[in-house]
C-alpha cells in the first residue's frame, strides 16, 4: 500500500481486499464490552478540517480514538488559516508538531495531494472539492459486501450491480465509488441527467444511463448523491421538483428494486429530493449502516497506514 | 547599460536569407548593419566567431507581463527585459493588466519611459481597450495613440471584450490610427471557475473545466465584427484545434485576422496537470495532445501568424498553493526559442527562415512596430539574435533572470542555447550572459 491515501486509485485491488479484511476483523471488536486497541498509543492524528464536516470529522476522530491515538483537532475556522494563512504554512506546522497522519478535508481539488507533497506524515483525503473521497468509497464497499457478500475475507464485489445516482459532476463520492467499485469488480452505472455527469464520462469505469427508472429492476445496489439546491441556478436542472421527479428514490421506484437490493446515501440527504423519508426509513436503507461502519473502516485505514502494532485480538 | 557604440564583426554566421541559410560576415556600424558577405575585416570592429549560430533578425513579443507598474514583486521592467534579451528578443510588448491599468496616456508613457531607460530591449507598451479592464467603457485610445508610446495594439488581456458592441466599438475606432485590438478569447459565462480545460483530465481530477467553445464562440465572433467593420482583429494565444480552424477559415475570406500561440501550448498538454501542481495553471489552459498537433499544423502553414509569450510571472506564494487558489500565468521569454526548436523545428515543421517570420517579422508587422522584424540586409536596423541550434539539450532551470520562477519547463530539457544578441548595433547578451 502507498504511503498517503489519495484517491481509491492508489488502492490496488489486493490492498482494496485488505482494508475490508482489516475492518472485518475490527468490526468483530466492537461488540465487545472495551472497544479501545493501544495499536497507535502515542501517535499523533490530525484532524485538518477547512470544510465544516462534522460528520466526517468525528468518525476519524473516533476511528483514531479507538486504536489509542492521540487526535488534534484543527478546524479553519477561528484558526490562523481563517486569517490567511496559507495551506503550506500550515503543513509546515503541523509537522513542526510530529503528525504521523494528517486528515484533510479541503474544498479545493487536489488539496491532499499538494498537503501530501509538504509533510512527512501519512496524509488521508477525507474530501478534496470536487475530486476524492476515498474513505467514503472503502466505508461504502464495506457495506456492500457486508450485506451482499456476508462480510467473506478476500472476497471482492464481483458481479454486484451498483447503480450512482445523481450529481456526479460534482462529486468526490462518486469519482472515488466509481474507481474502487470497480477495481473489485463490481459492475457500476451512473444515472444523472446530461448536465451533471463529466464530458468525458465515457472514459470512466462504469457504464452511464439518462434515465434511472430503466436501471432500478437490474441493480442490487442504488446509492444516491446528495443534490445542491444551487446547482439549479447554475441552471443544471429546471427545478428541484423536476430533478426530484426524474432522479429522485421515492417508494415506487424502490418497489421496482429486486428484493435483495439495498440503498445507500454518503449522508446528508435531502429527504424529499434525491430521497423520499420512507425509502430513507426504509429495511433497505443501508445510511446508519455506513456510518457505523465508517469508524470502522477508518480505523483500518489508519492501522495499515500507521502500520500500528500490537494487535494480538485480531491473529486470524 | 554599456555605452559602447563600436563596431561588430560578426563571423561566419548562418544569416536567414533569401528563404534559406547563408554562411556570411555581418558588420554592424551605428545601429545598423553596414556590410554582410563573406570575408569582411574590420580592425576597428569586435570580432565574434558565430561559426555554427544562426543569424535570425531580433525576436518580438506582442504579448509579456512586465507587471510594472504595481506588482513589481513580481517582474519589474528592468529584470523583465533582462529575461527577454537573453531570450533573444529585441522588443517586447508590455500588456495592459498593470495596477493602474495601462489605459491612459501616462501610464503607457511610464512604462515606455522604463523601458528606454532598462535598456535591454524595446518596451513598447499594450493600451486597455475599455477603462480598468472593466469591459464596460472605450479607454482613451487615441490618446495612447498619439502619446510618446505611439500605442497601436490594444487589449484587455487578462479578460475578454465580451460585450459584442463594445467589441465592434472598438475595432472600428482604433481604424483612424491604424490600431490593431488583440482579443483575449474567453466567453465569461462558460468560464466561471474554470480551473482547466475541459476533458477527460478535468473530469478525472475533479477540477471545473474549461470548455474549448468557450474560446472559440469568441473567436468566431470577433472574426465576424472584423470582417464586418473592416478593422484589424488579432486573436491572443490560441489554444485549441478549433480555434485555429476558425482563423484558417476567416483568413481564406481575406478577412484582417491575425493571431499568435505561445510555446506552452506547442509542447505541453493538460495532462501536466494530474499532479495539482498549479505552476501548470495557465488562462487559456493548457489542453489535449491533439490541440497541441493543430496548432503546430497551423503555426507552420502560416495560419497562427507568430509565436508569443505570454510571459507572465508570479512569486512564489501565488503559486505553492492549492490548485484553484493558485494565480494563471507561465513565465516563458527565457524558453521561448529553444522551445519553439524543440516543437516546431526538430520536428521538421519548420525552417529557420519560417522561426524569423513567425518570431520577428510578422509579431513586428502586427505590433506596427518600426525598426523591428526586418530582414538583416544591410541599411536595415542592427537588431538581431544569435542562436545555437546545435548546444546540447540541457534541463531549464527555474531560476533566470526573471524575478519570478513560474516556468512550466524547470528541469526539462530543451535543446538549443542564445548566445548574443544585439539591439541597434549594441550587444544586450553575449555568451549567453548579460552584456
Amino acid at each position: 500500500m502507498k504511503r498517503h491515501l489519495i484517491s481509491a486509485a492508489d488502492l490496488s485491488r489486493g490492498d482494496a481486499l485488505l482494508i475490508l479484511d482489516t475492518a472485518e476483523e475490527l468490526a468483530s471488536l466492537a461488540d465487545r464490552p472495551i472497544k479501545k486497541l493501544p495499536t497507535l498509543r502515542g501517535r499523533t492524528v490530525v484532524n485538518l478540517f477547512f470544510e465544516d464536516s462534522t460528520r466526517t470529522r468525528i468518525s476519524f476522530e473516533a476511528a483514531a480514538k479507538r486504536l489509542s491515538a492521540d487526535v488534534i483537532n484543527f478546524s479553519a475556522k477561528g484558526s490562523s488559516v481563517a486569517k490567511g494563512e496559507s495551506l503550506k504554512d500550515t503543513a509546515l506546522t503541523l509537522e513542526a508538531m510530529g503528525a504521523d497522519a494528517v486528515v484533510i478535508r479541503h474544498s479545493a481539488s487536489g488539496a491532499a495531494h499538494r498537503l501530501a507533497g509538504w509533510v512527512r506524515g501519512s496524509v488521508v483525503n477525507a474530501g478534496d472539492g470536487t475530486h476524492e473521497h476515498p474513505t467514503q468509497a472503502l466505508l461504502d464497499a464495506f457495506t456492500i459486501r457486508r450485506t451482499l457478500k456476508g462480510g467473506t475475507r478476500e472476497t471482492g464485489l464481483d458481479g454486484i450491480r451498483v447503480t450512482i445516482v445523481g450529481d456526479v459532476l460534482h462529486s468526490r463520492v462518486a469519482r472515488s465509488n466509481v474507481l474502487l467499485l470497480s477495481t473489485l469488480g463490481a459492475e457500476v452505472t451512473l444515472a444523472a441527467p446530461p448536465t451533471l455527469l463529466p464530458l468525458a464520462v465515457d472514459t470512466w469505469p462504469c457504464a452511464v444511463s439518462y434515465d434511472l427508472d430503466s436501471e432500478l429492476a437490474k441493480s442490487d445496489v442504488v446509492m444516491m448523491l446528495r443534490v445542491q439546491q444551487e446547482r439549479m441556478t447554475d441552471a443544471y436542472f429546471p427545478s428541484v421538483r423536476e430533478y426530484s421527479r426524474r432522479y429522485g428514490l421515492d417508494a415506487a421506484r424502490m418497489a421496482r428494486l429486486p428484493d435483495h437490493a439495498i440503498v445507500m446515501h454518503p449522508g446528508p440527504m435531502n429527504r424529499g429530493v434525491e430521497i423520499a423519508a420512507e425509502v430513507a426509513d426504509s429495511a433497505r436503507s443501508m445510511i446508519v449502516e455506513q456510518v457505523a461502519n465508517g469508524v470502522t473502516t477508518r480505523m483500518a485505514v489508519l492501522y495499515l497506514l500507521l502500520g500500528g502494532t500490537e494487535f494480538p485480538e485480531v491473529a486470524p | 547599460m554599456t555605452a559602447d557604440h563600436a563596431s561588430w564583426l560578426i563571423k561566419g554566421v548562418e544569416l536567414v536569407r533569401h528563404g534559406g541559410l547563408e554562411v556570411t560576415d555581418l558588420l554592424l556600424a551605428g545601429g545598423t548593419v553596414t556590410a554582410v558577405e563573406a570575408g569582411l575585416s574590420d580592425a576597428d570592429a569586435h570580432v565574434l566567431d558565430a561559426a555554427g549560430l544562426i543569424a535570425l533578425p531580433g525576436l518580438v513579443d506582442l504579448h509579456t507581463h512586465l507587471r510594472e507598474p504595481g506588482r513589481e514583486d513580481a517582474e519589474t521592467v528592468e529584470t523583465g527585459t533582462r529575461a527577454a534579451a537573453l531570450g533573444g528578443f529585441t522588443a517586447v510588448h508590455a500588456m495592459a493588466n498593470t495596477e493602474p491599468v495601462a489605459d491612459t496616456a501616462g501610464v503607457v508613457e511610464q512604462v515606455w519611459r522604463l523601458g528606454r531607460a532598462a535598456g535591454h530591449c524595446d518596451v513598447q507598451p499594450v493600451g486597455a481597450v475599455t477603462v480598468g479592464l472593466a469591459g464596460t467603457r472605450l479607454a482613451e485610445l487615441g490618446t495612447m495613440a498619439d502619446s510618446a508610446a505611439r500605442v497601436r495594439v490594444f487589449s484587455d488581456d487578462g479578460r475578454c471584450v465580451a460585450d459584442p458592441l463594445l467589441m465592434r466599438r472598438a475595432l472600428e475606432y482604433v481604424k483612424a490610427f491604424n490600431g490593431v485590438i488583440a482579443q483575449h478569447a474567453q466567453d465569461p459565462r462558460l468560464t466561471e471557475g474554470a480551473q482547466l480545460n475541459e476533458g477527460e483530465v478535468s473530469g478525472r481530477l475533479g477540477l471545473a473545466g474549461w470548455p474549448a467553445v468557450a474560446e472559440e464562440a469568441i473567436i468566431a465572433r470577433d472574426c465576424l465584427l472584423a470582417a464586418h467593420v473592416g478593422s484589424a482583429l488579432h486573436v491572443c494565444h490560441v489554444s485549441t484545434a478549433g480555434s485555429a480552424e476558425i482563423i484558417r477559415w476567416a483568413k481564406s475570406k481575406g478577412w484582417p485576422v491575425t493571431a499568435e500561440v505561445t510555446p506552452h501550448h506547442l509542447l505541453l498538454t493538460d495532462e501536466l496537470a494530474v499532479g495539482y501542481d498549479p505552476v501548470f495553471k495557465v488562462n487559456p489552459p493548457l489542453r489535449t495532445a491533439a490541440d497541441v498537433a493543430e496548432l503546430r499544423r497551423a503555426l507552420a502553414d502560416g495560419t497562427i501568424d507568430c509565436v508569443a509569450t505570454d510571459h507572465a510571472p508570479h512569486p512564489v506564494e501565488a503559486k505553492e498553493t492549492e490548485w484553484s487558489e493558485a494565480a494563471f500565468g507561465m513565465t516563458g521569454l527565457e524558453t521561448a526559442l529553444r522551445v519553439v526548436q524543440q516543437a516546431m523545428v526538430d520536428t521538421g515543421l519548420l525552417d529557420w527562415p519560417g522561426v524569423a517570420d513567425r518570431m520577428s517579422i510578422r509579431p513586428a508587422r502586427i505590433g506596427r512596430l518600426a525598426g523591428h522584424g526586418a530582414p538583416l540586409e544591410v541599411g536595415g536596423p542592427a537588431n538581431l539574435t544569435l542562436y545555437d541550434p546545435a548546444a546540447p539539450a540541457e534541463a531549464v532551470s527555474p531560476v533566470g533572470a526573471s524575478k519570478s520562477r513560474n516556468t512550466p519547463f524547470a528541469g526539462m530539457a530543451l535543446p538549443g542555447r542564445v548566445v548574443a544578441t544585439f539591439l541597434r548595433g549594441t550587444p544586450t547578451v553575449l555568451d549567453g550572459k548579460l552584456a
